[in-house]
């Protein structure tokens, strides 16, 4: 699955708007992408990212990840060692990809998504017949 | 037989870490965007990061800590001393390696200190864990909080 690091036009972009490259000012969020028997698995940390604020979208074979991550912390800032912002990652699907059945479900701050694979695509065992 | 072998990417890692502790008081409170390109990955440092605000009469800790088995969360102050450990379980523990395009999360135990910079009541220290953010709240102890003065004219 390749990543696609330069943000790709989809067609919800209108084409008066400018580009404000909004997505270099985000973060890429580390995702663990592996396949088990019905396809792929994208997996995802989202830190203080709601069940509302994520929006996975799959447009002309990408998978786009757009998140807004929040967090109330009253008080002044003594010390902070992060930053929490917009996250944003693309990646390129392959054809294979039954774009109708995708699933993701949130958790704890982290975004599972499945990518099953199209039926037609699934190796299929063909039994031998001995005359 | 040579016991230890020199291994010039250790005395790199030994090095950076040598400067990010060189600057880790320098960077201070004021400037996290240093760091928002390092959002938990795979090496060894310290897990989970932490935000501190405080307040008049509290002090707030928040751990970026997405993915979390909340039932292994143990958070203990003592003397003063705030003390997170858990577990960050593996997604899907039966993957085999090869099955992965990519592997970028980390899992596993974890354990982070902190020293907490005004006493607090640890009878009354509340923890949530919501969005994969740990939020801590530590009323701070009697003693610690400001007392208003109030001046007589006579």
């Amino acid at each position: 699955m390749r990543e696609a690091t330069v943000p790709e036009k989809t067609q919800q972009q209108q084409p008066d708007v400018p580009d404000t490259r909004e997505e270099a000012r985000t973060l890429a969020p580390p995702v663990d992408i592996f396949e088990n028997k019905d396809g792929l698995v994208v997996v995802a940390d989202l830190p203080g990212v709601g069940k509302e604020d994520a929006d996975v979208r799959v447009e002309n074979g990408i998978l786009t990840l757009k998140a807004t991550a929040k967090s109330e912390l009253p008080g002044e800032a003594l010390r902070h060692e992060y930053e929490l912002r917009n996250f944003f990652r693309q990646f390129q699907l392959s054809e294979e990809v039954d774009q109708d059945r995708i699933k993701a479900e949130m958790k704890h701050g982290v975004l599972i998504i499945n990518l099953p694979k199209r039926e037609e695509t699934k190796p299929k065992q063909i039994t031998v017949q001995v005359s | 037989m040579a016991l230890w072998t020199w291994d010039p990417f250790q005395e790199l890692e030994a090095l950076r870490r040598q400067v990010e502790r060189a600057f880790e008081d320098y960077r201070g409170g004021r400037w996290p965007l240093a760091r928002t390109a390092f959002l938990p990955g795979l090496s060894a440092r310290s897990y989970p990061l932490l935000n501190i605000n405080e307040d008049q009469d509290t002090v707030y800790v928040e751990a970026l800590a997405p993915g979390l088995d909340p039932e292994s969360l143990d958070i203990t102050v003592r003397e003063n001393v705030l003390r997170i450990a858990g577990e960050k379980p593996s997604v899907n523990p039966d993957i085999k390696a090869e099955a992965f395009h990519r592997n970028e999360r980390s899992a596993g135990r974890f354990v982070r200190t902190l020293s907490l910079p005004a006493a607090v009541d640890a009878a009354k220290v509340k923890a949530k864990y919501v969005n994969g953010l740990l939020t801590i709240t530590l009323p701070k102890a009697e003693e610690a909080r400001p007392k208003q003065i109030e001046v007589s004219v006579s």
